[in-house]
């Protein structure tokens, strides 16, 4: 595995895209890695198009720009597609991570000819079996990990759940419900991974 | 036992700030620095620390209500960025000039117009000759480690000039990264207690701050503001190595990477020197060019003679710029690192560089590019354009 593992987010001001790579910056510190988690803000407002980006690394990281040649690809909002390359600069030994209700075949028709690896992870649909609720990211964040291999699986519910019953001390319900969208997140992309 | 983190350059901040739990913040929010007075709001709230918060109206006011509370005998900072530094201006020098020790957590944002919220460095820039200390940081670790050492600096009686402790916008000041803190304790005995020398609610030193200078008067003041720009030189590198004792991290008034042998170097501030040192490292292991960086840590005072000495060898220098100051000549940091040259006699070869203004990304492969061009700089000795627009969409040089 290379030293650093570099990941570019796409989304849309208030998804959460932002946090999705916080929190993954996040559990792979945990996990004893560096770590980079950081914004690219354009017009301060809700909706506007946002990328954020991670670099995990094994060794200290000093560098500070963008991500212009990112291992994965992590689609928040599938609606970006049509006006943004977001496989641009993508290693094709990578892949791309898109949220969508959508087959495989369907999405890949968006991604200007990419080679690599594409997944499809219906987030929207594990967040309401989960949750109750349509809260994408947990399912977008095990996906990526899923399919990254960045950090050891065991090792991230780990650190999630830790981070969940922190996070939601007063709301202890939301624990299991936010746990079982990572573990059904899991399953689809290995179902999607054996397809 | 250092702590292990991962911070934000905000967060970091904040965290020192709770660490030495300073009398006095006034703040007023502006982007990317808002986050720093809201988390120290939130540890006044939840009762971690007693300073005392003062809400005010604007920057102006923010700084008026730092000085006034320094000049009362408290330890007062604030927080601010860009066109909200902008706004602090005139009180900038009444702070410096009345040798008021006040620490300014600076997120560096580029200038209106056009407006934009990105770093770059012409805020602290064109606060420079406000004889404000300016220290510069590349990582979430050296904002925290500089706003550490700033409040020695500052209170030692052979300086009581005011600190800005600078970090560049989103870059730094919302990115997450890997960061060792010190404990509390250990802080609080690093920074001590405040004991000021004069203030104003000694009731038996009787005393005016901020008086009519007349012709007389002032220029003296001037002369001994320079001479606390002069100590502050020794007090900074004792406070360093101090410092470096409590947490094993060493400072100085810059770094040198890959300078022993290097025969083409970079002078940079701030954040985009970790990008160069990636594209060192992959120079030097290709190709084996010996490429090298000057990070400059301490920007006033500047270390003119300790620079022109760390350059003496190198057959050409490209001094980067991240604030334009329209001499149409050279940036800020290019005419003090040619003045340093020129009166060391060195004659290296000579490139002064703007990039990421207004947030504008520069990449490992921007930095390969400009040892590339100091290569053929130092075989040519022809430098075609001596101060140059790095990553612009298009060349628009010619332009208007």
């Amino acid at each position: 595995m290379k030293d650093t593992i570099e990941i570019r987010w796409h989304g849309r001001g208030g998804q959460g895209a932002k946090t999705a790579a916080l929190l993954l910056a996040d559990v792979a510190f945990k996990t004893g890695k560096y770590v980079q988690g950081f914004p690219e803000y354009g017009p301060e407002r809700m909706g506007a198009p946002i990328t954020a980006y991670n670099r995990i690394s094994s060794k200290p990281i000093t560098v500070h720009s963008n991500i212009y040649e990112p291992d994965y690809v992590v689609v928040v909002d599938e609606s970006l597609l049509d006006s943004i390359d977001v496989t641009k600069g993508l290693n094709p030994e990578g892949a791309v991570i898109v949220n969508s209700t959508r087959s495989k075949e369907e999405i890949e028709e968006h991604l200007h000819g990419y080679t690599g690896a594409v997944y499809t992870v219906n987030a929207k649909e594990i967040s309401i079996k989960a949750l109750g609720k349509n809260y994408p990211n947990s399912p977008m964040l095990a996906a990526t990990v899923a399919v990254s291999k960045v950090m050891d699986r065991e090792a991230f519910l780990t650190e999630m759940k830790a981070s969940f019953q922190h996070k939601f001390a007063k709301k202890p319900e939301v624990i299991d419900g936010n746990m079982m969208a990572l573990e059904l997140a899991f399953a689809h992309t290995d179902k999607n991974k054996a397809q | 036992m250092a702590i292990r983190e991962r911070l934000s350059g905000n967060e970091a901040v904040a965290y020192a700030i709770k660490q030495v739990n300073p009398d006095v913040m006034p703040a007023f929010p502006i982007t990317p620095s808002t986050e720093i007075p809201q988390y120290v709001a939130n540890y006044i709230a939840n009762g971690e620390i007693d300073t005392e918060f003062i809400h005010v109206e604007s920057e102006h006011s923010a700084m008026s209500a730092t000085i006034g509370a320094t000049a009362a005998g408290a330890r007062a900072i604030t927080a601010t960025s860009s066109c909200g530094m902008a706004l602090m201006w005139e009180e900038l020098y009444v702070a410096a000039s009345n040798r008021l020790p006040i620490v300014l957590a600076l997120v560096n944002r580029a200038l209106s117009g056009p407006i934009n919220i990105n770093a770059d460095h012409s805020d602290s820039m064109g606060a420079r000759d406000s004889g404000w200390i300016q220290i510069y940081a590349e990582s979430n670790q050296e904002v925290y480690d500089n706003f550490i050492q700033a409040f020695p600096i500052a209170e030692d009686k052979r300086v009581h000039l005011p600190v800005m402790v600078c970090q560049d916008g989103f870059i730094t000041s919302h990115g997450v990264e890997n960061i060792l803190l010190a404990e509390d304790a250990a802080v609080k005995k690093f920074v001590g207690e405040y004991d000021p020398e004069h203030y104003l609610l000694n009731a038996s030193e009787k005393m005016a701050i901020g008086p009519y200078a007349v012709s007389n008067y002032y220029m003296e003041t001037k002369r001994a503001q320079r001479q606390a720009m002069i100590n502050a030189r020794e007090v900074i590198l004792e406070v360093a190595a101090r410092f470096e004792k409590m947490t094993g991290r060493k400072y100085g008034f810059f770094e040198t990477y890959q300078m022993e042998d290097a025969e083409y170097a970079v002078v940079i501030i701030g954040s985009a020197a970790g990008t160069c040192k990636a594209a060192i490292d992959e120079i030097r292991s290709i190709t084996g060019k010996k490429v090298g960086l000057i990070k400059i840590r301490v920007f006033r005072p500047f270390p003119e003679e300790e620079l022109a000495e760390a350059l003496s060898k190198v057959k050409a220098v490209a001094i980067m710029d991240r604030s334009e100051m329209f001499a149409a000549t050279s940036g800020p940091l290019g005419a003090e690192v040619r003045a340093a040259l020129y009166q060391a006699r060195i004659t290296a070869e000579v490139v002064n560089y703007f990039y990421g203004l207004g947030g504008r990304d520069i990449t490992v492969s921007d930095f390969k590019t400009v040892y590339k061009n100091l290569e053929t700089i130092a075989e040519t000795h022809i430098v075609t354009d001596m101060y140059e627009y790095i990553g612009l969409r298009r060349e628009q040089t010619e332009e208007v």
